[in-house]
Protein backbone atom coordinates (compact mmCIF):
# COMPACT_ATOMS: atom_id res chain seq x y z
CA UNK A 1 0.00 0.00 0.00
CA UNK A 2 1.40 3.57 -1.09
CA UNK A 3 1.71 5.58 1.80
CA UNK A 4 0.89 9.37 1.25
CA UNK A 5 3.03 12.33 2.10
CA UNK A 6 1.09 13.42 5.26
CA UNK A 7 1.27 10.01 6.70
CA UNK A 8 4.88 9.92 5.94
CA UNK A 9 5.40 13.20 7.79
CA UNK A 10 3.76 12.21 10.74
CA UNK A 11 5.94 9.09 11.23
CA UNK A 12 8.41 11.10 10.43
CA UNK A 13 7.15 13.56 13.00
CA UNK A 14 6.69 11.15 15.85
CA UNK A 15 10.37 9.43 16.00
CA UNK A 16 11.68 13.05 15.63
CA UNK A 17 10.13 13.55 18.78
CA UNK A 18 11.40 10.80 20.21
CA UNK A 19 14.80 11.28 19.22
CA UNK A 20 14.54 14.41 20.58
CA UNK A 21 12.94 12.84 24.35
CA UNK A 22 16.43 10.28 23.96
CA UNK A 23 18.83 12.71 22.82
CA UNK A 24 18.63 15.21 25.79
CA UNK A 25 17.89 12.43 28.38
CA UNK A 26 21.33 10.68 27.06
CA UNK A 27 23.02 14.13 27.11
CA UNK A 28 21.26 14.90 30.64
CA UNK A 29 22.43 11.05 32.46
CA UNK A 30 25.65 11.85 31.12
CA UNK A 31 26.64 14.98 32.38
CA UNK A 32 25.97 13.42 35.57
CA UNK A 33 28.38 11.08 35.04
CA UNK A 34 31.17 12.91 33.49
CA UNK A 35 30.52 15.17 36.06
CA UNK A 36 30.60 12.45 38.77
CA UNK A 37 34.23 11.71 37.75
CA UNK A 38 35.84 14.77 36.98
CA UNK A 39 38.59 16.62 38.30
CA UNK A 40 37.73 20.15 37.52
CA UNK A 41 34.72 21.20 34.91
CA UNK A 42 34.44 24.60 34.82
CA UNK A 43 33.24 26.15 31.34
CA UNK A 44 34.49 23.53 28.90
CA UNK A 45 33.42 20.65 27.02
CA UNK A 46 34.78 18.41 28.79
CA UNK A 47 36.67 18.03 32.09
CA UNK A 48 40.38 18.57 32.94
CA UNK A 49 40.79 15.28 34.37
CA UNK A 50 39.05 11.96 35.21
CA UNK A 51 39.10 10.57 38.75
CA UNK A 52 37.24 7.88 40.57
CA UNK A 53 37.79 9.49 44.05
CA UNK A 54 34.53 11.71 44.28
CA UNK A 55 33.43 7.77 44.62
CA UNK A 56 35.15 6.69 47.50
CA UNK A 57 34.46 10.49 49.10
CA UNK A 58 30.51 9.76 48.66
CA UNK A 59 30.93 6.86 50.29
CA UNK A 60 32.23 8.24 53.26
CA UNK A 61 30.56 11.43 53.67
CA UNK A 62 27.23 10.14 53.41
CA UNK A 63 27.60 6.54 55.38
CA UNK A 64 26.87 5.25 52.08
CA UNK A 65 27.30 2.05 53.60
CA UNK A 66 24.08 2.45 56.14
CA UNK A 67 22.21 4.40 54.18
CA UNK A 68 22.21 1.48 51.62
CA UNK A 69 21.43 -1.03 54.66
CA UNK A 70 18.58 1.00 55.80
CA UNK A 71 17.18 1.30 52.20
CA UNK A 72 17.57 -2.61 51.91
CA UNK A 73 16.03 -3.19 54.78
CA UNK A 74 13.05 -0.86 54.45
CA UNK A 75 12.54 -1.85 50.58
CA UNK A 76 12.17 -5.18 51.71
CA UNK A 77 10.24 -5.14 54.22
CA UNK A 78 8.13 -3.24 51.47
CA UNK A 79 8.26 -5.54 48.90
CA UNK A 80 7.47 -8.94 51.10
CA UNK A 81 4.50 -7.46 53.09
CA UNK A 82 3.37 -6.45 50.34
CA UNK A 83 2.67 -9.44 48.75
CA UNK A 84 1.68 -11.11 51.56
CA UNK A 85 -1.21 -8.96 52.04
CA UNK A 86 -1.87 -7.93 48.03
CA UNK A 87 -1.97 -11.05 46.41
CA UNK A 88 -4.61 -13.05 48.83
CA UNK A 89 -6.70 -9.70 48.50
CA UNK A 90 -6.43 -10.21 44.69
CA UNK A 91 -7.97 -13.46 44.82
CA UNK A 92 -10.59 -12.64 46.67
CA UNK A 93 -11.83 -9.41 44.50
CA UNK A 94 -11.06 -11.28 41.46
CA UNK A 95 -12.74 -14.71 42.41
CA UNK A 96 -15.82 -13.56 44.50
CA UNK A 97 -19.05 -11.35 44.47
CA UNK A 98 -19.83 -10.14 47.69
CA UNK A 99 -22.19 -6.76 48.66
CA UNK A 100 -19.35 -4.71 49.98
CA UNK A 101 -16.54 -5.33 47.11
CA UNK A 102 -17.36 -1.95 45.48
CA UNK A 103 -16.85 0.01 48.85
CA UNK A 104 -13.38 -2.00 48.98
CA UNK A 105 -12.02 -1.72 45.45
CA UNK A 106 -12.96 2.19 46.35
CA UNK A 107 -11.32 2.30 49.17
CA UNK A 108 -8.36 0.77 47.67
CA UNK A 109 -8.51 3.01 44.59
CA UNK A 110 -8.29 6.17 47.04
CA UNK A 111 -4.61 6.21 48.00
CA UNK A 112 -3.35 6.08 44.36
CA UNK A 113 -5.97 8.85 43.65
CA UNK A 114 -4.25 11.08 46.38
CA UNK A 115 -0.78 12.62 46.17
CA UNK A 116 1.57 10.66 48.83
CA UNK A 117 2.54 14.81 50.24
CA UNK A 118 -1.63 14.91 51.31
CA UNK A 119 -2.04 11.88 53.10
CA UNK A 120 1.89 11.82 53.77
CA UNK A 121 1.61 14.92 56.66
CA UNK A 122 -1.71 13.24 58.66
CA UNK A 123 -0.24 10.08 58.32
CA UNK A 124 3.28 11.29 59.79
CA UNK A 125 1.29 13.13 62.68
CA UNK A 126 -0.02 10.02 63.40
CA UNK A 127 3.18 7.63 63.44
CA UNK A 128 4.95 10.32 65.43
CA UNK A 129 2.37 10.48 68.20
CA UNK A 130 1.95 6.80 68.01
CA UNK A 131 5.97 6.84 68.35
CA UNK A 132 6.69 5.61 64.82
CA UNK A 133 8.14 8.47 63.45
CA UNK A 134 11.48 8.41 62.65
CA UNK A 135 11.48 4.71 62.88
CA UNK A 136 12.25 2.01 60.41
CA UNK A 137 8.82 0.87 61.14
CA UNK A 138 7.20 3.88 60.46
CA UNK A 139 8.93 4.07 57.39
CA UNK A 140 7.95 0.34 56.36
CA UNK A 141 4.06 1.33 57.40
CA UNK A 142 4.07 4.41 55.85
CA UNK A 143 5.16 2.97 52.31
CA UNK A 144 3.17 0.27 52.17
CA UNK A 145 -0.33 2.54 51.86
CA UNK A 146 0.40 2.93 48.08
CA UNK A 147 2.12 -0.17 47.38
CA UNK A 148 -0.58 -2.94 48.87
CA UNK A 149 -3.75 -1.31 47.00
CA UNK A 150 -0.91 -1.16 43.55
CA UNK A 151 -0.09 -4.77 44.11
CA UNK A 152 -4.28 -5.44 44.63
CA UNK A 153 -4.30 -3.67 41.23
CA UNK A 154 -2.17 -4.83 39.17
CA UNK A 155 -2.50 -8.68 40.36
CA UNK A 156 -6.44 -8.98 39.90
CA UNK A 157 -6.14 -9.44 35.85
CA UNK A 158 -3.51 -11.67 36.42
CA UNK A 159 -5.81 -13.90 38.57
CA UNK A 160 -8.64 -13.44 36.16
CA UNK A 161 -6.74 -14.95 33.06
CA UNK A 162 -6.55 -18.09 35.23
CA UNK A 163 -9.34 -20.78 34.25
CA UNK A 164 -11.30 -20.78 37.65
CA UNK A 165 -11.76 -24.50 36.74
CA UNK A 166 -8.20 -25.35 37.77
CA UNK A 167 -8.71 -24.15 41.01
CA UNK A 168 -12.22 -26.49 41.29
CA UNK A 169 -10.12 -29.16 40.31
CA UNK A 170 -7.69 -28.99 42.82
CA UNK A 171 -10.79 -28.88 45.76
CA UNK A 172 -12.25 -31.73 44.07
CA UNK A 173 -9.07 -34.01 44.73
CA UNK A 174 -9.39 -32.52 48.07
CA UNK A 175 -7.06 -29.55 48.14
CA UNK A 176 -8.01 -27.00 50.94
CA UNK A 177 -7.76 -23.31 49.94
CA UNK A 178 -4.31 -23.13 51.66
CA UNK A 179 -2.92 -26.00 49.56
CA UNK A 180 -4.48 -24.73 46.41
CA UNK A 181 -3.03 -21.27 47.08
CA UNK A 182 0.39 -22.62 47.32
CA UNK A 183 0.34 -25.61 45.17
CA UNK A 184 -1.96 -24.39 41.90
CA UNK A 185 -2.30 -20.86 42.40
CA UNK A 186 1.14 -18.87 43.46
CA UNK A 187 3.04 -21.09 40.79
CA UNK A 188 0.47 -20.14 38.21
CA UNK A 189 0.63 -16.15 39.10
CA UNK A 190 4.70 -16.39 39.67
CA UNK A 191 5.21 -14.18 36.81
CA UNK A 192 2.37 -11.81 37.36
CA UNK A 193 3.24 -11.76 41.31
CA UNK A 194 7.19 -11.22 40.48
CA UNK A 195 6.39 -8.37 38.14
CA UNK A 196 4.27 -6.78 40.49
CA UNK A 197 6.78 -6.64 43.28
CA UNK A 198 9.43 -5.98 40.95
CA UNK A 199 7.77 -3.04 40.31
CA UNK A 200 6.86 -2.32 43.66
CA UNK A 201 10.44 -2.47 44.67
CA UNK A 202 11.40 0.06 41.76
CA UNK A 203 8.74 2.46 42.97
CA UNK A 204 9.62 2.30 47.13
CA UNK A 205 13.62 2.95 46.12
CA UNK A 206 12.09 5.86 44.26
CA UNK A 207 9.41 7.36 46.84
CA UNK A 208 10.04 9.99 47.92
CA UNK A 209 7.47 11.88 49.50
CA UNK A 210 6.18 9.36 52.03
CA UNK A 211 9.95 8.31 53.82
CA UNK A 212 10.83 12.05 53.69
CA UNK A 213 7.78 12.90 55.81
CA UNK A 214 8.20 9.71 58.44
CA UNK A 215 11.94 9.13 58.33
CA UNK A 216 14.75 10.31 61.12
CA UNK A 217 18.16 10.43 61.11
CA UNK A 218 18.72 6.81 61.28
CA UNK A 219 15.77 6.00 59.17
CA UNK A 220 16.54 7.84 55.95
CA UNK A 221 16.52 5.64 52.27
CA UNK A 222 18.66 6.53 49.35
CA UNK A 223 16.32 9.39 47.86
CA UNK A 224 16.33 11.00 51.00
CA UNK A 225 19.55 11.18 51.80
CA UNK A 226 20.20 12.34 48.39
CA UNK A 227 18.01 14.95 48.90
CA UNK A 228 19.48 16.36 52.46
CA UNK A 229 22.97 15.98 50.57
CA UNK A 230 21.61 18.82 48.10
CA UNK A 231 19.57 20.95 50.04
CA UNK A 232 22.22 21.40 52.73
CA UNK A 233 25.15 21.37 49.94
CA UNK A 234 27.85 23.95 49.94
CA UNK A 235 29.87 22.23 52.13
CA UNK A 236 30.49 18.92 50.08
CA UNK A 237 31.46 18.97 46.34
CA UNK A 238 29.37 18.63 43.72
CA UNK A 239 30.75 15.49 42.34
CA UNK A 240 30.53 13.73 45.21
CA UNK A 241 26.55 14.22 45.47
CA UNK A 242 26.76 13.45 41.48
CA UNK A 243 28.71 10.07 42.18
CA UNK A 244 25.70 9.16 44.64
CA UNK A 245 23.25 10.38 42.30
CA UNK A 246 24.92 7.71 39.72
CA UNK A 247 24.87 5.05 42.36
CA UNK A 248 21.06 5.49 43.17
CA UNK A 249 20.54 5.37 39.10
CA UNK A 250 22.26 1.89 39.00
CA UNK A 251 20.87 0.62 41.89
CA UNK A 252 17.11 1.33 40.34
CA UNK A 253 18.66 0.79 36.68
CA UNK A 254 19.02 -2.88 37.58
CA UNK A 255 15.89 -3.66 39.44
CA UNK A 256 13.80 -1.97 36.46
CA UNK A 257 15.29 -4.20 33.72
CA UNK A 258 15.15 -7.04 35.25
CA UNK A 259 11.40 -6.04 35.98
CA UNK A 260 11.15 -5.91 32.03
CA UNK A 261 12.30 -8.91 31.34
CA UNK A 262 9.93 -10.92 33.27
CA UNK A 263 6.58 -8.20 32.23
CA UNK A 264 5.71 -7.42 29.26
CA UNK A 265 4.57 -3.75 29.89
CA UNK A 266 1.98 -4.15 27.67
CA UNK A 267 0.33 -6.29 30.03
CA UNK A 268 0.33 -4.17 33.66
CA UNK A 269 -3.37 -3.25 32.89
CA UNK A 270 -3.63 -6.46 31.11
CA UNK A 271 -7.30 -7.70 30.16
CA UNK A 272 -6.21 -11.29 28.97
CA UNK A 273 -6.65 -11.27 25.90
CA UNK A 274 -3.51 -12.86 24.68
CA UNK A 275 -2.46 -16.75 25.90
CA UNK A 276 0.03 -16.26 28.12
CA UNK A 277 3.40 -16.42 26.69
CA UNK B 1 -21.33 -36.99 53.95
CA UNK B 2 -24.48 -37.67 56.75
CA UNK B 3 -23.77 -34.17 58.12
CA UNK B 4 -24.86 -32.54 54.78
CA UNK B 5 -27.66 -34.15 54.57
CA UNK B 6 -28.91 -33.10 57.60
CA UNK B 7 -28.12 -29.89 57.14
CA UNK B 8 -29.89 -29.77 53.90
CA UNK B 9 -32.97 -31.18 55.86
CA UNK B 10 -32.87 -28.42 58.13
CA UNK B 11 -32.50 -25.86 55.17
CA UNK B 12 -29.35 -24.06 54.61
CA UNK B 13 -26.63 -23.40 58.00
CA UNK B 14 -25.15 -19.62 58.39
CA UNK B 15 -22.11 -20.60 56.63
CA UNK B 16 -24.03 -21.95 53.80
CA UNK B 17 -26.24 -18.89 53.65
CA UNK B 18 -23.12 -16.16 53.44
CA UNK B 19 -21.46 -18.41 50.83
CA UNK B 20 -24.29 -17.95 48.84
CA UNK B 21 -23.84 -14.37 48.90
CA UNK B 22 -20.21 -14.80 48.43
CA UNK B 23 -18.98 -14.12 51.66
CA UNK B 24 -16.84 -17.84 52.27
CA UNK B 25 -12.90 -18.29 53.63
CA UNK B 26 -11.66 -16.58 50.95
CA UNK B 27 -13.75 -13.97 50.68
CA UNK B 28 -11.91 -13.12 54.28
CA UNK B 29 -8.48 -12.64 52.67
CA UNK B 30 -9.54 -9.39 51.72
CA UNK B 31 -9.99 -8.08 55.65
CA UNK B 32 -6.10 -7.80 56.45
CA UNK B 33 -5.39 -5.57 53.06
CA UNK B 34 -8.97 -3.63 54.38
CA UNK B 35 -7.33 -3.11 57.47
CA UNK B 36 -4.45 -1.78 56.76
CA UNK B 37 -5.69 0.95 54.16
CA UNK B 38 -8.49 1.18 57.15
CA UNK B 39 -5.50 2.00 59.60
CA UNK B 40 -2.87 3.83 57.75
CA UNK B 41 -5.09 6.08 55.44
CA UNK B 42 -8.26 6.45 56.14
CA UNK B 43 -8.04 6.71 60.30
CA UNK B 44 -4.63 9.25 59.57
CA UNK B 45 -6.89 11.21 57.29
CA UNK B 46 -9.76 11.58 59.36
CA UNK B 47 -7.54 12.91 62.11
CA UNK B 48 -6.15 15.33 60.16
CA UNK B 49 -9.47 16.36 59.10
CA UNK B 50 -10.49 16.62 62.40
CA UNK B 51 -6.79 18.31 63.61
CA UNK B 52 -8.04 21.06 60.71
CA UNK B 53 -10.55 22.44 62.18
CA UNK B 54 -8.48 22.96 65.77
CA UNK B 55 -5.78 25.50 64.82
CA UNK B 56 -4.35 27.07 67.54
CA UNK B 57 -6.22 30.31 67.41
CA UNK B 58 -9.09 28.20 68.45
CA UNK B 59 -11.87 28.56 66.21
CA UNK B 60 -13.62 26.30 64.31
CA UNK B 61 -12.67 27.21 60.29
CA UNK B 62 -10.07 29.60 61.69
CA UNK B 63 -7.34 27.93 58.92
CA UNK B 64 -9.05 27.67 56.43
CA UNK B 65 -10.08 31.14 56.67
CA UNK B 66 -6.52 31.83 56.82
CA UNK B 67 -5.65 30.11 53.82
CA UNK B 68 -8.17 31.33 51.42
CA UNK B 69 -7.30 34.97 52.84
CA UNK B 70 -3.58 34.94 52.03
CA UNK B 71 -2.95 35.69 48.65
CA UNK B 72 0.55 33.73 49.39
CA UNK B 73 -0.96 30.92 50.41
CA UNK B 74 -4.32 30.14 48.34
CA UNK B 75 -2.15 31.28 45.19
CA UNK B 76 -0.20 27.83 45.67
CA UNK B 77 -3.36 26.32 44.33
CA UNK B 78 -2.94 27.89 41.01
CA UNK B 79 0.69 27.44 40.69
CA UNK B 80 0.45 23.78 41.55
CA UNK B 81 -2.59 23.47 38.72
CA UNK B 82 -0.83 25.97 36.31
CA UNK B 83 2.19 23.44 36.29
CA UNK B 84 0.61 19.89 36.42
CA UNK B 85 -2.20 20.53 34.01
CA UNK B 86 0.08 21.12 31.30
CA UNK B 87 2.82 18.74 32.08
CA UNK B 88 -0.22 15.71 32.54
CA UNK B 89 -1.56 17.13 28.86
CA UNK B 90 1.65 16.97 27.36
CA UNK B 91 2.68 14.12 28.32
CA UNK B 92 -0.61 12.40 27.03
CA UNK B 93 -0.34 13.83 24.12
CA UNK B 94 3.51 12.62 23.47
CA UNK B 95 2.73 9.12 24.47
CA UNK B 96 -0.17 8.44 22.43
CA UNK B 97 1.21 8.82 18.99
CA UNK B 98 4.39 6.98 20.64
CA UNK B 99 2.44 4.26 22.07
CA UNK B 100 0.62 4.04 18.62
CA UNK B 101 4.25 3.82 16.84
CA UNK B 102 5.66 1.10 19.66
CA UNK B 103 3.00 -1.06 18.80
CA UNK B 104 3.83 -1.56 15.33
CA UNK B 105 7.12 -2.47 16.25
CA UNK B 106 8.30 -6.12 15.98
CA UNK B 107 11.21 -5.52 18.59
CA UNK B 108 9.72 -3.33 20.89
CA UNK B 109 11.38 -4.08 24.20
CA UNK B 110 14.90 -1.76 23.76
CA UNK B 111 12.78 1.20 23.10
CA UNK B 112 10.36 0.68 25.73
CA UNK B 113 13.35 0.22 28.36
CA UNK B 114 15.06 3.42 26.93
CA UNK B 115 11.91 5.78 26.99
CA UNK B 116 10.93 4.38 30.66
CA UNK B 117 14.19 4.84 31.69
CA UNK B 118 13.93 7.83 33.51
CA UNK B 119 11.95 6.18 36.26
CA UNK B 120 15.41 5.04 37.35
CA UNK B 121 16.81 8.62 37.38
CA UNK B 122 14.65 9.91 40.57
CA UNK B 123 14.42 13.56 41.05
CA UNK B 124 18.05 14.26 42.29
CA UNK B 125 20.04 13.20 39.61
CA UNK B 126 17.26 14.65 37.07
CA UNK B 127 17.80 17.93 39.09
CA UNK B 128 21.54 17.87 39.16
CA UNK B 129 21.63 16.49 35.59
CA UNK B 130 19.88 19.22 34.47
CA UNK B 131 21.50 22.22 36.49
CA UNK B 132 24.87 20.45 34.61
CA UNK B 133 22.69 20.02 30.75
CA UNK B 134 20.65 22.84 30.27
CA UNK B 135 23.11 25.44 32.41
CA UNK B 136 25.25 28.30 30.76
CA UNK B 137 27.92 26.20 30.28
CA UNK B 138 26.09 22.41 29.91
CA UNK B 139 25.88 21.13 26.57
CA UNK B 140 22.60 21.67 25.38
CA UNK B 141 23.76 25.56 25.30
CA UNK B 142 26.84 24.82 23.70
CA UNK B 143 25.64 22.56 21.02
CA UNK B 144 22.99 24.76 19.87
CA UNK B 145 25.44 28.01 19.76
CA UNK B 146 28.35 26.03 18.18
CA UNK B 147 25.35 24.73 15.39
CA UNK B 148 24.21 28.75 15.28
CA UNK B 149 20.78 28.40 16.62
CA UNK B 150 21.54 30.16 19.87
CA UNK B 151 23.60 33.67 20.04
CA UNK B 152 23.94 33.02 23.93
CA UNK B 153 22.82 30.65 26.04
CA UNK B 154 19.06 30.37 27.69
CA UNK B 155 18.63 29.58 30.91
CA UNK B 156 15.53 27.33 31.65
CA UNK B 157 16.58 26.93 35.36
CA UNK B 158 15.42 28.08 38.91
CA UNK B 159 11.42 28.83 37.28
CA UNK B 160 8.77 27.80 35.95
CA UNK B 161 10.31 25.68 32.77
CA UNK B 162 12.91 23.89 35.06
CA UNK B 163 10.08 22.42 36.98
CA UNK B 164 7.96 21.86 34.20
CA UNK B 165 11.09 19.96 32.00
CA UNK B 166 12.13 18.13 35.03
CA UNK B 167 8.23 16.94 35.23
CA UNK B 168 8.14 15.88 31.81
CA UNK B 169 11.05 13.84 31.98
CA UNK B 170 10.22 11.86 35.26
CA UNK B 171 6.21 11.82 34.60
CA UNK B 172 6.44 10.36 30.78
CA UNK B 173 7.29 7.16 31.61
CA UNK B 174 4.44 5.99 33.61
CA UNK B 175 2.23 7.95 31.51
CA UNK B 176 3.68 5.84 28.39
CA UNK B 177 3.80 2.96 30.29
CA UNK B 178 -0.07 2.86 31.34
CA UNK B 179 -1.27 4.47 27.69
CA UNK B 180 0.75 1.38 25.84
CA UNK B 181 -0.65 -1.16 27.68
CA UNK B 182 -3.90 0.62 27.08
CA UNK B 183 -3.34 0.89 23.17
CA UNK B 184 -1.94 -2.49 22.69
CA UNK B 185 -5.54 -4.28 24.36
CA UNK B 186 -7.30 -3.24 21.57
CA UNK B 187 -8.20 -6.08 19.58
CA UNK B 188 -6.02 -5.74 16.17
CA UNK B 189 -9.18 -7.05 14.14
CA UNK B 190 -11.01 -3.70 14.81
CA UNK B 191 -8.71 -1.73 13.18
CA UNK B 192 -8.47 -4.00 9.94
CA UNK B 193 -12.23 -4.10 9.83
CA UNK B 194 -12.53 -0.30 9.65
CA UNK B 195 -9.58 -0.49 7.12
CA UNK B 196 -11.40 -2.86 4.69
CA UNK B 197 -14.34 -0.55 4.98
CA UNK B 198 -12.30 2.17 3.69
CA UNK B 199 -11.18 4.63 7.10
CA UNK B 200 -8.11 6.29 6.44
CA UNK B 201 -5.58 6.40 9.28
CA UNK B 202 -6.72 9.66 10.46
CA UNK B 203 -10.20 8.51 10.80
CA UNK B 204 -9.49 5.05 11.92
CA UNK B 205 -8.06 7.04 15.19
CA UNK B 206 -10.82 9.17 15.27
CA UNK B 207 -13.97 6.92 15.11
CA UNK B 208 -12.00 2.96 16.32
CA UNK B 209 -9.26 3.41 18.78
CA UNK B 210 -10.64 6.95 20.45
CA UNK B 211 -13.13 5.99 21.81
CA UNK B 212 -12.20 2.68 22.81
CA UNK B 213 -9.44 4.54 24.66
CA UNK B 214 -11.11 6.71 26.34
CA UNK B 215 -12.00 5.49 29.23
CA UNK B 216 -8.03 4.00 29.61
CA UNK B 217 -7.11 7.67 28.74
CA UNK B 218 -8.82 9.21 31.65
CA UNK B 219 -7.08 6.52 34.51
CA UNK B 220 -3.93 7.68 32.94
CA UNK B 221 -4.68 11.30 32.94
CA UNK B 222 -5.33 10.71 36.60
CA UNK B 223 -2.64 8.71 37.99
CA UNK B 224 0.03 10.96 36.18
CA UNK B 225 -2.01 14.02 37.25
CA UNK B 226 -1.53 12.94 40.76
CA UNK B 227 2.20 12.50 40.37
CA UNK B 228 2.83 16.10 38.85
CA UNK B 229 0.30 17.82 41.22
CA UNK B 230 2.40 16.78 44.31
CA UNK B 231 6.11 17.84 43.06
CA UNK B 232 8.28 18.89 46.20
CA UNK B 233 11.70 17.89 45.46
CA UNK B 234 11.94 19.23 41.70
CA UNK B 235 10.30 22.68 42.52
CA UNK B 236 12.80 23.04 45.61
CA UNK B 237 15.94 21.99 43.27
CA UNK B 238 15.14 23.40 39.79
CA UNK B 239 12.54 25.48 40.49
CA UNK B 240 11.79 29.29 42.36
CA UNK B 241 10.28 27.35 45.48
CA UNK B 242 9.96 31.19 47.19
CA UNK B 243 7.58 32.56 43.95
CA UNK B 244 6.57 31.11 40.76
CA UNK B 245 7.12 27.11 41.70
CA UNK B 246 5.41 27.89 45.05
CA UNK B 247 3.14 25.00 44.82
CA UNK B 248 0.94 23.78 47.39
CA UNK B 249 2.75 20.59 48.81
CA UNK B 250 5.67 23.37 49.75
CA UNK B 251 2.77 25.35 51.84
CA UNK B 252 1.62 21.86 53.37
CA UNK B 253 5.35 21.38 54.62
CA UNK B 254 6.74 24.59 55.69
CA UNK B 255 3.56 24.44 57.79
CA UNK B 256 4.18 21.28 59.38
CA UNK B 257 7.82 20.88 59.74
CA UNK B 258 9.20 24.16 59.86
CA UNK B 259 6.68 26.07 61.63
CA UNK B 260 5.14 22.98 63.45
CA UNK B 261 1.76 23.78 62.66
CA UNK B 262 0.32 20.65 62.61
CA UNK B 263 -2.92 21.58 62.29
CA UNK B 264 -2.14 23.99 59.63
CA UNK B 265 -0.49 21.73 57.85
CA UNK B 266 -3.36 19.03 58.16
CA UNK B 267 -5.70 21.69 56.60
CA UNK B 268 -3.62 22.49 53.84
CA UNK B 269 -3.18 18.68 52.81
CA UNK B 270 -6.63 18.61 53.18
CA UNK B 271 -7.36 21.56 50.55
CA UNK B 272 -4.92 19.69 48.55
CA UNK B 273 -7.01 16.44 48.53
CA UNK B 274 -9.85 18.02 47.84
CA UNK B 275 -9.03 20.09 44.53
CA UNK B 276 -6.94 16.59 43.63
CA UNK B 277 -10.15 14.78 43.64
CA UNK B 278 -12.04 17.49 41.88
CA UNK B 279 -9.79 17.22 38.95
CA UNK B 280 -10.13 13.28 39.01
CA UNK B 281 -14.11 13.52 39.40
CA UNK B 282 -14.07 16.02 36.59
CA UNK B 283 -12.14 13.89 34.39
CA UNK B 284 -13.89 10.49 35.19
CA UNK B 285 -17.28 12.32 34.59
CA UNK B 286 -16.33 13.03 31.33
CA UNK B 287 -15.06 9.97 30.90
CA UNK B 288 -18.91 8.48 30.96
CA UNK B 289 -20.18 10.78 28.14
CA UNK B 290 -18.21 8.35 25.93
CA UNK B 291 -18.51 4.98 24.73
CA UNK B 292 -17.97 2.08 27.30
CA UNK B 293 -17.30 -1.61 26.68
CA UNK B 294 -14.98 -3.74 25.77
CA UNK B 295 -12.22 -3.13 23.75
CA UNK B 296 -10.71 -6.58 23.27
CA UNK B 297 -13.27 -8.10 21.09
CA UNK B 298 -16.27 -10.33 21.25
CA UNK B 299 -14.46 -13.39 23.09
CA UNK B 300 -12.39 -11.11 25.88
Amino acid sequence: MQKSFLSRLWIFAVWAVIGLFLVNLMGLIASVLTSSVATRWLGTWLPAGFTTRWYFAAWDEFQLGDVLWVTFQAVGAVVVLSGLLGVPAAYALARREFPAKRAVMLLLLLPLLVPPITYGIPLATVLYKAGLGGTLTGVILANLVPTVPFVVLVMIPFIEQIDPRTEAAARVFGANIFQMFVHVLVPMLMPGVLAALLLVLVRTIGMFELTFLVSGPGSQTLVVALYYAVFASGVRAVQSIDAMAVIYMATTLVWLIVALRFVNPTQIVGRGKRPAA
Amino acid sequence: MSAVLESRAQGPTLRQRLAARGIDGATLLVLPCVALILGLFIYPFLYGLVLSFQPKDGSLFGNYARFFSDPFLYGTIFKTLRLAFPVTLLNLLIAIPIAFRVRLLRRQRLLTTLLVLPITLGTVLVAEGMLFYFGPQGWFNRILMAVGLLSHPVSVLNGYWGVFISLVLTGFPFTFLLTLSYVTGIDPSLENAAATLGAGPAARFREVFLPLLVPGLAITFCLSFVQAYSVLPSAVLVGDPANATRVISIAAYQAAFEEYDYSMASAIAMIMGAVQLLVVVAVLGCRSLFYRGPAAGAKG
